[in-house]
């Protein structure tokens, strides 16, 4: 399979050609190399998982897709174009969204508010319209909400609408996280350890939303993962990274069967 | 131009209620349901073209006269349609618990033939999917809900909307089938097949006819005035008769308004939103309630904790009156209009209550201060009792005549009569056909002149006519001298204890009663805290001096109950033992809708029952448990037994 090719999964989906193509990313802060030398693409409406142990450097990876960081050395192709530096906000309007490894939502906020945030980029009315409360920005804020609605039904957090999510437990707020990202309607959408610190039970429940969410609106996803079991399960193809190098990259099956992972995740013998 | 009350008694179908009342108030809502944040809403007309449309679309996959339709979803207007357009080509609805497990279902499908089965999303298909190799007669699925269906293979697979689409555009060809077939059905024709819960064996699916249902329907809303302007909100189970009969039944009878909760969690938001005139729940719905508002009161200030004892204490006194129509002196009256607008309007409007004006309880016994406490704050919560079987209703409170004790007197139409045994019978225009495929049971449940079989002990109070219930008819016994032995009775009494979450009365054959306790963790959890009481685990709570203490208190509090009652003072309790863990369903002692299971837990606990009843003091025992991942461990515990003394009887002093 070259780069560019569409091609189809096991289960019969059929994956656009790459929407994304990282070539020869490096990252440096001051002497330490976070990222080096690493290529791969991500193709339209996959989901593309990164692994590796900590400290791999998987969230600078996502922290260059994202553009809050900005690679010392390599190029950035979106959508066929190679990116210019951008702010985050230039980033988000292009269509990527994201989810934090530590939730970064308003506490303060109830769950309909904090996905209403989501709805920004969509916004067209400015900031007096909607003071004056004219009836562009009512209609506005009508159709927004419809939108949130149909979000709050599709993750099924319909109890918690009004609830501020302070007082929600972990795993419903990255439930809430994942809905203000759905929001953007994004064309790609990175999750950056959507399971990390839930149960067997809510792995499985976030599991299930994500292929939803690839199902349902074939919005591409590109996923850092720290637990292998469901990495293999959901993932379409994953790469492997090592201390900022990347050891592997292909379908669950192949990178599973990798020498050079194995070695990374079980350790090797020194002798 | 609404048809006369006479009219709509002739008719011999819902769907005819339907149509009738399509005709009569168009524009009236009829269904609503929330979603995406709001309620969406269906008038009459509407509903009768949605059920059109899904009944043309069942002809379109070639439903036919007789078939079985079985429905497996939460309450949902969809569903409710799918059952009148099912009777309306002729074929008959079998609502399924949607909670069923894969095996549960196999039987009731495979029982019943269900030809189509409706789910409502991909959990339930996937269900279905799984069974599906077993079930021979099983052609269609059609399912509401589409998200996560993208990838099925749609052969046999069908999604609800499309299907109303695919009946919308075959009128022309399906509209006079449907109208000739609508036009058959006789009154004596199968409304719809429940299958009960059966606590004993398996499910019996029990058919009730057009005329069962419509008769029933019929004189429950006038007994209780029900009208088109009333409101109720269907959240309990679409299998269980209850739904069938006020969602659909009286819902059709009367033309009111059935509203559908977004999902079951957001119930108690959506109760308040919609605030139903006309309200069912189960006694535990009433308590859990009850035990909300406590905590949250004892957080709040010093100031409002002060108005609410205060008043709820006046409450208490004239409340029930008020409701019932008794004399209350003007100031009395005075008082209690100030209550109302500080405490108990607030209130009732909190609970989503504020407008019940008929509201009813069944299944268990209630605790008489629940109850009081419900109707003490102006809302008219009643008894009644009823059975699948019945179409609902064998009795009922009528307004007025309310006490927690009784279960009200004959619904009308409805002959009662106690058998020897003390077993409760009826007949009545809802009692049922048969039950399917099932001669036998007819047979022993019903006999030929129509007297249907409780399986409850109870009698009629001489002057009142109202019916009590003693307990299950073969859970009756005698003790060794000859008095009634009612354990479920007992028991009731002591569950109301909120320290007590479940126990087991012994005594058939005995000279004695003696009881297993089960703690109930969160209240006497927190009864430990405010009391500085340490504990480390539930086996340690259980065994602990004071709980033994505590729970001493309570059974003296119900002996001295008991030894009030001269049928059953021989029910006293005169030793008692905590037990060490709690009873549970995947142990197999309770049912799964918590019902005790005499025979296992006499089995399973049979050396600790021996040693309640040989003077022993204490008694070491060993116990298997499984735990929810199906692995199993055992549990070891030395038990202490405790000596309560009876009270003696008023009267007969020795």
């Amino acid at each position: 399979m070259t780069a560019t090719d569409s091609y189809q999964t096991p289960d019969g989906r059929t994956i656009g050609p790459n929407v994304m193509e990282m070539r020869n990313i490096s990252l440096r802060f001051g002497g330490v190399t976070a990222i080096q030398d690493i290529s791969f693409d991500i193709h339209e409406g996959e989901i593309r998982a990164i692994i590796g142990p900590n400290g791999a450097g998987k969230s600078s990876m996502l922290n260059v897709i994202n553009g809050f960081y900005h690679p010392q050395e390599g190029e950035i192709l979106y959508k066929g174009e190679v990116r210019k530096p951008m702010k985050p906000y230039e980033i988000a309007y292009q269509g990527i969204a994201r989810t934090f490894q530590n939730i970064a939502l308003f506490k303060g906020m109830s769950t309909l508010d904090n996905i209403m945030t989501g709805r920004l980029t969509h916004m067209k009315t400015g900031m007096l319209e909607q003071i004056v409360w004219s009836g562009r920005a009512e209609r506005e804020e009508v159709e927004n909400r419809a939108f949130v609605e149909h979000i709050i039904d599709f993750l099924e957090i319909q109890t918690i609408r009004k609830t501020p999510v302070g007082r929600l437990p972990y795993g419903l707020q990255k439930r809430v996280e994942l809905g203000r990202a759905l929001a953007a309607e994004p064309s790609l959408l990175l999750l950056d350890e959507p399971m990390a610190g839930m149960n067997v039970e809510e792995k499985e429940d976030m599991s299930r939303f994500i292929l939803d969410v690839n199902d349902e609106f074939g919005t591409t996803i590109a996923l850092i993962e720290h637990d292998m079991g469901v990495v293999m399960d959901i993932a379409d193809r994953v790469v492997v990274m090592d201390y900022g190098k990347k050891i592997g990259d292909g379908t669950p099956s192949e990178v599973r069967n990798n020498q050079d992972v194995i070695d990374a995740y079980l350790g090797v013998s020194h002798d | 131009m609404a048809a006369s009350k006479s009219e709509k008694s002739t008719f011999a179908s819902i769907p005819e209620l339907v149509a009738f009342h399509a005709l009569n108030i168009p524009n009236s809502p009829a269904y609503r349901e929330k979603e995406y944040g709001i309620w969406q809403s269906w008038s009459w007309s509407e509903a009768a073209e949605e059920i059109d449309a899904l009944a043309l679309g069942f002809l379109t996959l070639g439903v036919a006269k007789g078939d079985y339709i079985a429905i497996i979803g939460r309450n949902r207007p969809h569903f409710y349609w799918s059952m009148i357009a099912a009777q309306s080509v002729g074929a008959i609805p079998v609502p399924v618990y949607q909670d069923a497990v894969a095996e549960e279902l196999v039987y009731v499908l495979d029982h019943c033939g269900a030809k189509f089965v409706l789910a409502e999303n991909q959990e339930q298909v996937d269900k279905v999917l799984e069974i599906k190799k077993d079930l021979k007669a099983l052609e269609h699925i059609i399912f509401l809900d589409n998200r996560g269906m993208r990838k099925y293979d749609r052969a046999n697979l069908h999604d609800f909307r499309d299907l109303q689409n695919k009946g919308r555009n075959s009128e022309k060809k399906f509209a006079k089938t449907m109208a000739s077939r609508r036009k058959a059905i006789k009154s004596s024709d199968t409304c719809v097949m429940l299958y009960t819960s059966g606590t004993t064996g398996r499910p019996k699916g029990v058919i009730l006819s057009n005329h069962n249902i419509i008769k029933t329907s019929e004189a429950s809303s006038s007994f209780d005035l029900l009208n088109a302007s009333d409101d109720v909100l269907a959240y309990l189970p679409m299998a269980w008769v209850g739904d069938f009969i006020f969602s659909i039944g009286q819902a059709c009878w009367t033309g009111f308004c059935v509203s559908c909760p977004e999902n079951i969690e957001t119930m108690q938001q959506d109760l308040k939103e919609i605030g139903p005139t006309y309200f069912f729940a189960p006694p535990r719905y009433f308590e859990g309630l009850l035990t909300n508002v406590m905590i949250r009161m004892e957080d709040a200030s010093a100031v409002k904790r002060f108005l609410f004892s205060y008043f709820m204490a006046h409450a208490q006194k004239i409340g029930g009156n008020l409701l019932d129509g008794h004399s209350v002196s003007v100031i009395d009256k005075l008082k209690y209009a100030i209550g109302q607008l500080f405490i108990y309007g607030p209130l009732r409007n909190t609970l989503g209550l504020s407008n019940v004006r008929v509201g009813y309880t069944a299944g268990e016994a209630i605790g008489p201060e629940i109850f009081d406490f419900y109707r003490s704050i102006g809302i008219n919560l009643k008894q009644l009792y009823g059975q699948t079987e019945a179409s609902v209703y064998i009795t009922q409170q009528p307004d007025g005549q309310v006490r927690s004790d009784t279960v009200g007197i004959a619904s009308p139409g409805v002959e009662l009569k106690i058998s020897d045994s003390g077993e409760v019978f009826y007949r009545s225009p809802g009692t049922f056909v048969e039950y399917f495929k099932n001669p036998k049971s007819t047979k022993e449940t019903k006999d030929a002149e129509g007297w249907v079989a409780t399986g409850d002990a109870g009698f009629i109070e001489a002057d009142t006519g109202h019916l009590r219930i003693i307990d299950r008819a073969k859970d009756v016994g005698k003790m060794e001298d000859g008095r009634l032995f009612a354990p479920k009775y007992v028991e009731n009494k002591l569950k109301f204890f909120p320290n007590v979450l479940e126990c087991v009365v012994f005594g058939a054959g005995r000279k004695f009663c003696t009881a297993f306790i089960n703690i109930d963790l969160n209240a006497v959890g927190n009864w430990a805290e405010r009391n500085n009481i340490a504990y480390s685990s539930y086996q340690e709570l259980a065994g602990h001096k004071n709980v033994y203490e505590m729970i001493k208190d309570h059974i003296n509090e119900t002996n001295e109950s008991l030894a009030d009652d001269d049928m059953l003072s021989g029910c006293q309790i005169h030793r008692f033992v905590i037990l060490h863990k709690e009873l549970d369903a995947d142990d197999g002692e309770l049912t799964r809708t918590r019902k005790v299971r005499r025979r296992v837990i006499e089995d399973k606990f049979h050396n600790l029952i021996n040693a309640l009843y040989d003077g022993s003091s204490e008694v070491y025992t060993e116990t298997e448990v499984t735990y929810e991942d199906g692995a199993k461990g055992a549990i070891s515990a030395t038990l202490a037994i405790a000596d309560v003394k009876p009270v003696v009887q008023k009267g007969k002093a020795a």
